[in-house]
């Protein structure tokens, strides 16, 4: 080949650039490892454990919806037979003193979820689209419901649990304290990341970009998008049950919720939440959504009813996620004047602030009269107590909620004047596309 | 030796509606052929049906001898027929470059492998550079597709299309809605990407009909009525009466 036709090629990356890749995986290792010096508290390892398990499941989903472009309401399904097949795989090897330590056991959840994904994914990814949605829909119910019906397998509504410490150990591990359980899905999500990672940079990775675009032009350069669809489908499946396994390993237990519905809602607002468009999404979106489902609950009785009206509000205002709004502004950030849009960012988070706090005060009112008429009106939701029969709160509300709206729709232009001046800008300096 | 493509008794019909009615048709290998008509006359179902986009209601379409119709697209392309879509039909989230090496993948043997990294594939990237310079979109390589200007998506589509190395190409309107130096600058993109190569192409523009073809077909309502050299179609009455209009 002549160097005149290389020319054309993307150059390839110096040794700088690859150490700095490197860098940065090894940088996120002893982050790993030194978390919990830092926060070594046992509700902490738990956090850390649970984003963990739903950033490889988030993960495992993206490659689905982000990076092959086909929505599934069902991916719980690999999640939780991963699950229940890791709590019967503890019991056996615990009963027959199988030499088999607990570090490898989530592999059998991932295996699970792959030979299951490789039964059930075959007609599903005949079509992506609606086909694809409404039979992951049908076939989440099918299994959902057959994990109530079938005991033996599933337990019932108890489900079924283990004794993870039980099994052979290596290096004196019981795996009993959180902290080692920590450490357990700390190097597992390391392996998973980086395994999917690598997936999106091989030609199945690419191609399954191809199908998300354009599945009939695929079909004109030689490939199979069906093929395609599957491939991404297994190993989709694969990575869930390795999630599902690893919560299984942490809670000791599986059962019927681990398939459900909601379990599949989570993923792909997790996803969502996150950014589906970039790799790092739905890892963003993981410690999200793992975070404000912890804390929350805490808050307010109706936290699940703020978790929806956060889905609407990204769906609708960052359709790319958090990474999408982040990434945004990178362009800025390069050209050095995204500081010029904080005076109107500032005026425009304040005058939202308020118009959530308005919505807040409304939402818990209505709350206490519809739900809990009958208790006293004084009520706390986010740590802040008030009297939700005083007509002064609910004109409060009114005012905040109101003002607060007209207030950032005006605000919200400057930024958007503020923001196209920035670009101007940054693409005179040659920076932005 | 056989002809590169050849469409025997071709028909196809949507419920009563015959949209290609007996359709015969031999493309010699290395000819560069054009299939001109009126618009509603079938072109574009007929590549349709040589592609493998859809199947032929009857008869059979053989390329190099062998019996492709009913075949899916993708694996009639493998046997080495590539075709370009009227209507610009990029992986327009993609880049340039990455849309030229989808393109690439399959010929060079890379098959659905997850176990090799996409940018340490030599063959790969020396034969997407390669096209990249070819259709002249290098300084746009790494500009999504769906951010093109209109030309250069179909300078793109083009490539997209000869890519893979297939020894015959079917080019569906490759100069439609171009200025008359695009329409240039495409003429010879064509007739460089089509050296050695059988070409069959859909065209509007008799210019470039006429200064690019070695054989011109003329199809009207499902039927070809003609099937000759240049010369020999624009001195065919019938083709005169049904298409270029009769004589004043």
């Amino acid at each position: 080949m002549t160097v005149t036709t290389l020319s054309a090629a993307p150059p390839l990356p110096t040794a700088t650039e690859k150490f700095r890749f490197y860098a940065l995986w090894i940088a996120m290792a002893i982050v790993l490892v030194v978390l919990p010096q830092i926060f070594g508290s046992g509700a902490s390892l738990t956090t850390f454990s649970l984003i963990g398990i739903s950033a490889i499941f988030a993960l495992s989903y993206n490659i689905l919806l982000g990076q092959t472009g086909m929505l599934s309401f069902g991916h719980a399904v690999y999640y939780g037979l991963g699950g229940f097949m890791v709590i019967h795989a503890i019991n056996i090897i615990g009963a027959n003193k199988l030499s088999i330590p607990l570090p490898v056991v989530p592999l059998i959840g991932g295996l699970t979820g792959l030979l299951f994904a490789a039964l059930l994914g075959w007609v599903s990814t005949q079509r992506s689209g609606t086909a694809f949605a409404m039979i992951s829909l049908g076939v989440a119910e099918l299994i959902a419901s057959s994990a109530l019906i079938l005991r033996s397998f599933f337990g019932g509504e108890a489900g079924i649990s283990a004794n993870r410490t039980k099994l052979f150990r290596v290096f004196g591990w019981t795996f009993g304290p959180q902290i080692q359980i920590y450490y357990l899905v700390a190097a597992w999500t390391l392996i998973a990341v980086i395994a999917m990672y690598a997936l999106t940079r091989t030609p199945l990775g690419r191609m399954c970009n191809a199908v998300r675009d354009n599945p009939e032009r695929v079909q004109f350069v030689g490939y199979n998008p069906h093929v395609i669809r599957y491939l991404a489908f297994c190993f989709s499946g694969f990575f869930a049950g390795i999630a599902g396994a690893l919560a299984a390993i942490n809670f000791e237990i599986a059962n019927s919720a681990y398939l459900g519905a909601v379990q599949s809602g989570t993923v792909l607002f997790a996803a969502y939440i996150g950014g589906i468009g970039f790799f790092i999404g739905p890892i963003v979106g993981a410690i999200v959504v793992t975070i404000l489902s912890l804390g929350l609950s805490d808050l307010t009785q109706v936290w699940q009813l703020y978790f929806g009206l956060i889905f609407i509000a990204v769906v609708l205002f960052a359709p790319g996620g958090i990474t999408g709004l982040l990434m945004m502004h990178r362009p800025l950030l390069r050209a050095g004047n995204l500081f010029k849009l904080l005076p109107s960012y500032l005026a425009a988070l304040v005058a939202t602030a308020a118009m959530i706090a308005g919505l807040i005060l409304a939402i818990e009112t209505i709350v206490h009269y519809t739900v809990n008429p009958g208790d006293d009106s004084h009520i706390k939701a986010f740590g802040v107590g008030f009297d939700a029969a005083s007509p002064y709160i609910w004109a409060t509300a009114a005012v905040l909620m109101i003002g607060g709206y007209l207030a950032a729709r005006r605000t919200w232009t400057w930024v958007g004047h503020a923001w196209d001046n920035a670009t101007h800008e940054a693409r005179e300096k040659g920076i932005a596309a | 030796m056989s002809a590169a493509i050849e469409l025997r008794g071709v028909e196809k019909s949507f419920g009563d509606v015959a949209i290609i009615r007996n359709i015969n048709l031999t493309v010699a290998q290395g000819e560069r052929h054009a299939l001109i008509g009126p618009n509603g006359a079938g072109k574009s179902t007929t590549f349709n049906l040589i592609s493998g986009y859809m199947a032929p209601s009857s008869g059979s379409v053989l390329l190099r001898g062998e019996v492709i119709s009913g075949l899916p697209p993708y694996q009639i392309n493998r046997r080495g027929l590539s075709r370009s879509f009227q209507v610009t039909n990029v992986f327009a989230n993609l880049s340039v470059w990455e849309n030229l090496r989808c393109a690439v993948l399959w010929a060079t043997g890379q098959r659905y492998s997850f176990w090799k990294n996409i940018d340490n594939l030599p063959e790969v990237r020396s034969r997407t550079a390669m096209i990249l310079e070819d259709i002249n979109l290098t300084a746009r390589r790494d500009v999504p597709a769906g951010l093109l200007t209109y030309a250069e998506q179909r300078a793109l589509e083009i490539g997209i299309t000869i890519a893979g190395g297939a020894g015959i190409i079917l080019l569906d309107e490759p100069s439609a809605g171009m200025s008359v130096a695009e329409a240039a600058r495409a003429v010879a993109l064509i007739r460089k990407v089509s050296e050695g190569r059988t070409l069959i192409m859909i065209e509007h523009d008799m210019g470039v009909v006429f200064d690019l073809a070695d054989r011109i077909s003329v199809l009207v309502y499902g039927q070809i009525i003609a099937s000759d050299i240049p010369a020999q179609i624009k001195q065919d009455r019938s083709v005169q009466t049904a298409y270029l209009g009769t004589a004043a």
